[in-house]
Formats: structure tokens, sequence, C-alpha cells
């Protein structure tokens, strides 16, 4: 506002003058803050070094158990009494996290994702351990939202008191695996609170591993372009299994996939096995299914060799404590 | 009956609410949302969600003319379109959800539309006749076979603007804010968000964030003819809206009329203040009955009870203009420019002379010229697609086929299990299919004993082919296992049908260093490849996949073919 007197003049010429100063020190200290903060974008990394999700050894008990029987339940209760009893692995307050395959839209008729019966099974018996939390979730390759459904996993699992968890974006962080093949990948967060992790496999024919079982099956365990894999799919398994130290392996085989795998569709590549493998040591049991069912030798798979060489456990099966049960 | 006719104005504004919101919610519904019962139970969506497009008169008025029949649900248009012969444009000032946002957009305060401006902007224009131009324009273009009326019509026009760019715009940013909001150090910040996420989820955030071909350009057109209304209020509706025009036509012969008392009239000029159809409702000039909406803001405006609104015969033929005031020789015009469109339109090489080798059309799609007498481009199709897989086209099915959806395999490919987009469809032009029909499937399994053994003497009826929408082709110089001497099979592992439609061959090749390995290399079996693209969508090679899905051997079509199909088992 123009002013008569020169004085005023004056007065709101410094005044001008002082808030230009203050508007100058303002815009110089944030553009300095700004500059300071400048660096290359990289990835936000989550390192998870030392997971501790395994139970230690008990050599008066079986490191694998082999039930047949009918039901996949009585299965699974039978198995795991063998192994010591689910108090073994689940201690009162864990979180555990079981990762059945949910990986397709197909119906449990079709042999391509874990019984439901057997997953819902298992939630109750983590429970009766008193288990925290049990957390159900895998990462599909169909649409999730139908898988979870079409595979009765969802249904099921919830029943049982489980928390079924559908992997969307925002539940997955960007974690260094600290494998030989696989580095930074984004993993399911569930994975990353896991006090324990019961890995729920079936087992299914596959073309380039020959067939999918409890080492594959922790394909689930991560997002991102896992197409990228296969390339070098022994490696991947290994890094995958190394990561996630199953507490527990049981593999489904109830109803098996015999071709045509991992998708199926067809009733008649389907057959029934009646049978449930558990253990702690998840490459004996990967190399006793192959034997079973596709008569494939350890020695014919790498993966196998590889994960033995990295100290997850033995590939020939008939070195570890076994025991056959029929129910 | 005064005191009845100032609060109808009220009345009209709940409806619009109510019908607006009832829009909405089904739009939002319009969504897979991971429910169904039984695992082996078929995937729908328990909602009528398609019903707005299947009360639209103008959907089933142009698909009569091009088919010749209503298909499904379109008999609801009926609901709309016969109280319309007794009432008037009800629909366009009490129903219509682009009627409604043109309503609230045309009520802001505008600098171009005040005082005298505005009183002169609702005054009735000869402009408004050009709606009943386009009409024309659109059914004569349905006689010739061509649904383009779709691109006018407000309710398939509304639908794919909030559904393929509005909606997910609305999505991502409010993913960016909750991504914000969630990095905030504060844990009870980081609540806030998750209430907002569980409040959010299902309406302005889905499961995965859409994505849509085209997305900008449809969201732009619906910015720009909202923004419209600051202008001229609903001039969408007056001057554009194909709909509008034909309710205009219906409402010849109503039974409701606005009796103008000049008498009792002090020419305050308020009744024009808030007229939505520009139909002059001022003593004066006549009453335009085609324009008028019905929104009752006249009769409630005016002080003096000079004007209001009564059912019955006509009274005075010196007040009302009963019909559309169309100028014959431009309505000629009109006429004639639809039908010499879809001839001209047909003469280009497009539809099945040279068809685009992606233009690969949902599965229970109708052969191409039978899709465009009903396809109305609503795009409720791709916005019930769970993988996100179709989008609206640009030019794939020619200038004709604009904003039709196509099947983006690298997007998203199609479940084999899922036939929504065939569910949701509100005209036929993707017919209505069964999932056993889908996939070939007898529509009831073989019965089996509890040990899963099929039970002998049980005749299920008889398989036939599954629907095809494409086939499946290598590019060898892109694929690892062909080109690069690396063990891939992803494809194959995608691959869905039963036995599968991708196959490994084993062969010795030699990589750069000179060693001989074994590699799988992929290959499609023609006969069972539906081209669903699940192997275009895994495939790691990521920009140009190296397998990838063209339409040929589509099943809805007999000319788009290259295999003979093997001779039937006698």
């Amino acid at each position: 506002m123009a002013s008569d007197s020169p004085a005023a003049d004056r007065r709101e010429f410094m005044l001008r003058v002082l808030r230009l100063g203050g508007m100058t020190a303002a815009t110089v200290a944030g553009g300095a803050w700004l500059r300071s903060r400048s660096a290359r974008p990289g990835e936000s990394e989550v390192l998870v070094a030392d997971r501790r999700t395994g139970v230690p050894a008990d050599p008066a008990l079986p490191e694998m158990v082999v039930a047949q029987g009918e039901s996949p339940e009585a299965l699974v209760r039978r198995a795991v009494d063998e192994l010591g009893g689910m108090r073994r692995f689940i201690a009162r307050g864990d979180v555990v996290v079981l990762k059945p395959n949910i990986g397709w839209d197909r119906t449990p008729e079709q042999a391509a994702n874990t019984n439901p019966d057997l997953v819902a099974e298992v939630v109750r018996m983590c429970q009766d351990a008193g288990a925290r939390t049990v957390i159900v979730t895998d990462m599909s390759c169909n649409d999730p939202r139908v898988c979870f459904e079409r595979s009765g996993i969802a249904a099921a699992a919830r029943a049982a008191g489980a928390e079924v968890i559908l992997p969307d974006e925002r539940r997955f962080k960007q974690v260094n695996l600290g494998g030989d093949v696989l580095t930074t990948w984004p993993v399911l967060e569930s994975f990353l609170v896991a006090d324990k992790i019961i890995n729920l496999p079936i087992a299914k024919h596959h073309s380039l591993t020959g067939c999918t079982l409890g080492m594959k099956n922790f394909y689930g365990i991560i997002g991102g372009q896992r197409s990228r894999l296969h390339q070098r799919i022994n490696e991947s398994l290994v890094d995958l299994t190394a990561f996630a130290r199953p507490t527990l392996t049981i593999v489904d085989a109830h109803r098996v996939l015999m071709r045509g795998g991992p998708t199926g569709g067809s009733l008649a590549d389907v057959e029934f096995k009646k049978t449930l493998i558990a253990g702690t040591d998840p490459v004996a049991i990967d190399s006793y299914a192959a034997k079973a069912w596709w008569d494939l030798d350890y020695q014919r798979l790498p993966f196998l060799r590889i994960a033995q060489a990295r100290g997850l456990g033995k590939m020939n099966f008939e070195e570890v404590r076994t025991k056959m049960v029929s129910v | 009956m005064r005191f009845t006719q100032t609060t109808l104005s009220r009345v009209r504004r709940v409806s619009q609410i109510v019908f607006l919101a009832a829009f909405f919610v089904l739009l939002f519904k319009s969504e897979f949302s991971g429910s169904f019962r039984g695992s082996s139970g078929p995937v729908r969506l328990p909602w009528p969600v398609s019903i707005f497009l299947e009360a639209d008169p103008l959907a089933a008025l142009a698909t009569a003319l091009s088919t010749h029949t209503l298909y499904r649900g379109l008999w609801w248009s009926l609901v709309i379109l016969v109280p319309t012969f007794f009432l008037g444009r009800f629909f366009c000032g009490w129903v219509c959800p682009l009627g409604t946002l043109n309503h609230f957009f045309g009520s802001l305060r505008s600098e171009t539309k005040r005082g005298k401006a505005l009183l002169e902007s609702n005054r009735y224009k000869p402009w408004q006749a050009v709606k009943y131009y386009v009409l024309a324009v659109v059914l004569l273009s349905a006689v010739f076979g061509s649904l383009i009326a779709g691109l006018l019509d407000p309710i398939p026009l509304t639908v794919r603007s909030l559904a393929l760019s509005v909606l997910p715009g609305a999505n991502y940013a409010s993913n960016a804010l909750l991504d914000m909001w969630y990095q905030s150090p504060s844990r009870p910040a980081r609540f806030g968000a998750d209430v907002a996420q569980f409040v959010l989820q299902g309406t302005l955030v889905t499961f995965r964030q859409p994505h849509f071909r085209q997305a900008f350009f449809l969201g732009a057109i619906f910015i720009g003819l909202l923004a419209l209304n600051l202008r001229v209020t609903r001039f969408w509706c007056r001057a554009v809206c194909p709909l509008g025009a034909l309710l205009g036509l219906a409402s010849r012969w109503s039974l409701v009329h606005l009796r103008k008392d000049p008498g009792r009239c002090d020419d305050c000029n308020r009744c024009l203040l808030h007229c939505q159809g520009g139909d002059d409702p001022i003593p004066g000039p006549k009453w335009r009955k085609a324009e008028c909406h019905l929104c009752m803001n006249c009769v409630g405006d005016c002080p003096t009870s000079g004007i209001a609104f009564s059912v019955g015969p006509m009274r005075s033929a010196a007040t009302t203009v009963e019909a559309p005031q169309v100028q014959r020789r431009k309505l000629i015009t009109g006429v004639a420019a639809g039908a010499v469109l879809v001839p001209l339109l047909r003469s280009t090489t497009g539809l099945e002379v040279e068809s685009d080798s992606r233009l690969i059309r949902p599965p229970g799609a109708l052969d191409e010229a039978h899709f465009l007498e009903r396809c109305i481009r609503c795009g409720e199709c791709m916005k019930v697609c769970p993988n996100n897989a179709l989008h609206p086209t640009f030019m794939e099915g020619g200038l004709e086929g604009l904003w039709t959806p196509v099947l983006v395999p690298r997007v998203g490919y199609c479940e084999p299990s899922c036939v929504l987009c065939s569910q949701v469809c509100p005209t036929g032009a993707i017919w209505e299919i069964t999932e056993a029909q889908k996939l070939g499937r007898p529509s009831r399994p073989n019965a089996r004993n509890a040990s899963g053994a099929a039970v002998p003497g049980d005749a299920p009826p008889e398989a036939s082919n599954p629907i095809k929408i494409g086939t499946a082709f290598y590019d060898q110089g892109r694929c690892l296992p062909w080109a690069m001497a690396t063990d891939c099979i992803v494809c194959e592992e995608w691959c869905p049908t039963s036995p599968k439609a991708v196959f490994l061959l084993k062969a010795d090749v030699v990589d750069a260093d000179g060693n001989t390995k074994s590699v799988r290399r992929p290959q499609v079996d023609v006969k069972r490849c539906i081209g669903c693209g699940a192997c275009e969508f895994a495939c790691p090679v990521k920009d140009r996949p190296a397998v990838y899905v063209t339409s040929v051997g589509e099943t809805r079509s007999k000319t788009n073919q290259f295999i003979l199909p093997p001779a039937p088992k006698r």
C-alpha cells in the first residue's frame, strides 16, 4: 500500500527486504536439505539372515515317516505322532505358516493342489499344540481368488480356524535370499514373521524336474517374475529351500497326478496312492517320493545332490531313519 | 396440489441419488470377489450387475433392429420405455446415472452461466435437435448391422468410462496414498492405513490394480463431457444423447403436461434458473415436451403458481410443442448418413476379409458379423474379467469395432474355468455359455463311486470340442530352448489343457561355449490348443514373448481357419 510519509515507505521497504531474506534463507535451506538426501534410487532391502524355524534332531525318533491308509487326516495324525508329536515342532505362542500348494484353478479331485482335508487337519493339530496363529498362504499361479476357493483350501482352513491370507501386492517384501542364483526377490511377508513353517506339498508330475514335491513347493513363497527360475531350476529350488528352512515337511500323496503336471485337469492322470510322507529332512522326503512314484533315482535329480551339498539333508533316503506305518 | 408439486423436485433428487448409488454398487459388484459355493461350483456373480444396461431402451431397440430379436434381460428396457409413453422423459431426470452426474456438474457455479447468461442458456436452442439426427444415424447403422449406438448411448458410455478409466484411476490414486500412509513411522498412523484399506477394499481398491488400453482417452472424453456442463447445463443430454432423443420421441403422446397460466406470471424467470432440459417452461414460448426431463424444478421455483404439471389430455396446443422439433431435411441427412456409414465401413478390408491377427475375442463371442450386431462397447466384460485380460480395441477391430473387447494375453490370459464375461454381456455379443461348454466337457461328469472308479452303466452326455479363441505360435528366434540352449518349459507348465497342447521335444544343442546340452523344446499341438494365452502370459521373455496367440482357428469363425480337422472316428 502506498504511503504518504517517507518514513513509512522506508519501514515498508525494510520489512519487505526482511521477508525476502527469510524466504531466501528458507528456500536455500530446503534446497540444501533435499540436495543432501540425493542418492541413486535402489531397492529397499530387508535382509533375513539367520532364520530359526527348525527343531533339534532327536536320535530316538525317525526322520521320515511313510504312512499308508484311506484317510489323509488319520495318516497325518499318526505320522506326526511317530515323529514325536506336534508339540515337538510347535511351541506355545508360535506363529505357524502352512504352505500348501494352492497354485492352480483345480478341484481337489484333480490333484493339482494339496488336499484341503489334510490342510485343515494340520491347522487343528497346530492349534492343539498351542500355536498362537496358524496362517495358510501361497502365491498361486492362476488367479489366487479362484485358486484358494476352487482348491477347497480356503474354506477348509478357515473352518478349522486358520487365517487364510491371499497374496496381494502389498504383502510382499523385498528380501535378499542369499542364494547361489536367487538374490533379491519379493517374499510373502507371512514367511518372514513365521516362527515355524510347515511345508504341505502335493506330489505331482512336472516336465522339467520329473516331479514337483516339497522343495519345488517353495516357489509359492516368492512373487516377482518367477518364470525365470526355470532356467536354473535345480539351484533355484535349493536356494528357496535353504531360505525357507521348513520345520516339518508333509507330502500329500493321497491322490497323485502322475502325468500332465503340474496343472493336470484330467482325472485319468490321477491315481490314488493313499500315502503321506512326513519328516524333518526335506531332501530325503523328495528323494523317496521321486523314487516311489516316478522311479527317479536321486542320482538323476540334480537338485537333491545340490541340496545335500548345501547341507539341507540327505539325498539317499535309505540313510535316514525311516518308519513305515499303515493306518 | 401446489404443495405436492414443489416437493416433487425433492423426491426426484432422492430418486436420482438412489439410482446413482445402485449404479455404483452394481459396478463395484461387477468383480469376482473370490467366493463361490463349493470347490466345483461355477464362478458366477451373485448380483444382476448388467441390469442398467439391460434396462436401456436404446440398446434394446438397436439390437432389435440389427438382430430382429431381444436377448435375455433386454426386455427389462420395457420397464423404462412403456412408462415413458405415458409420462415422458422421466428416465432422464429421475434415473439415468449420466443424467444425474450431468445434473450435479451443471449445478456447480460457473462464470459463464450467471444471471442473464444462465437464463439465456436454459432457453430452448435449435441445436438441441442434433440428438435426433444422432439417433437416426445410430439406428440406421443398427439396421445395417453395426451397434455403434453403444459409443454414444449414455449407459454403456458411463459404464465403460467409469469401469475402464475413472475407477482404475481412483484405484491407483488410493493405492499411492495408502503406500505413503503405510510408510509412516507411527504405528497408529499405519493402523489408520489398515482401516482405510479395509474400508476401500472392494470399491476403490480392488484385489489387483486394473489397467486398460485406451483408458486415458475414455477418461478424458468422459471428464470433458462432464465439464461441458459448466458452459451449458446438461449439454450432453440436450444436444447429443441418442437415448434422450429416443425417449423424447416415445413421449409424443404422453399424458403429463406443463400447464401455463400467463395471468399469474410476474415475469421473474425463476422457472428457467434450474431447468434441466432446456424446454422453455416460461410463459410466452411454447413448452417443448420432448425436451423436458420432468425434473420439476420449474414448478418448485415458481413463486406465483403460474405453472404446474397436470395429468390428462393436452388442454391447449397454443402453449405446448408435443413432437420434437426436427428439420425434415436434416433428419433425412441423418438417415442418409446412417445408411451410408456402415456400408462405407464395411467396404474396407476389416471384418472377415483381413482381420487383425491379434483380434482375439472373448470365449462365447459370436462370429464377427453377429458380434458387431450386438456389442454396445459397455466394457462390462472387461470390468468383470478376473485376469484383466479383456481390453477395449483401438483399431484391431477396424474403425467400426472401436472399443469392443479384445483379449491381450500379455496382460492376462483367459481362465479356462471362467465364463463371467458371458454372464454379464447384456446383448449376447458374448453369448452366455457354461463352463462345460467352454471346456468341451460333458455337462455332468461320469458318476464315480467312493474309490473313484467310474460307475458302470452310467452314460454321461457326450463331450464336444472346447471353445477355441485362437492358436499359440512360437517365435523360435526368441524362445530360450530354441535359440539360447537354455531349458525353460514355463509355457508347458502353464498350459491348462489336458493333455497339454504345449509338448516338449528333447534336442541336443550346442551352446555358445561349444558344449553340447540336452534341452526340451516346446511345440504346439494345434488340435489341443484353445488359445487361452496362458503360455504367452507366463513366457519369461517379457517384452515380446516367444510364444504368442493369434486369432486363427477361433471356434466362432468359419473363415478364420487354417487346419483341416481330423476325420471323425467311424
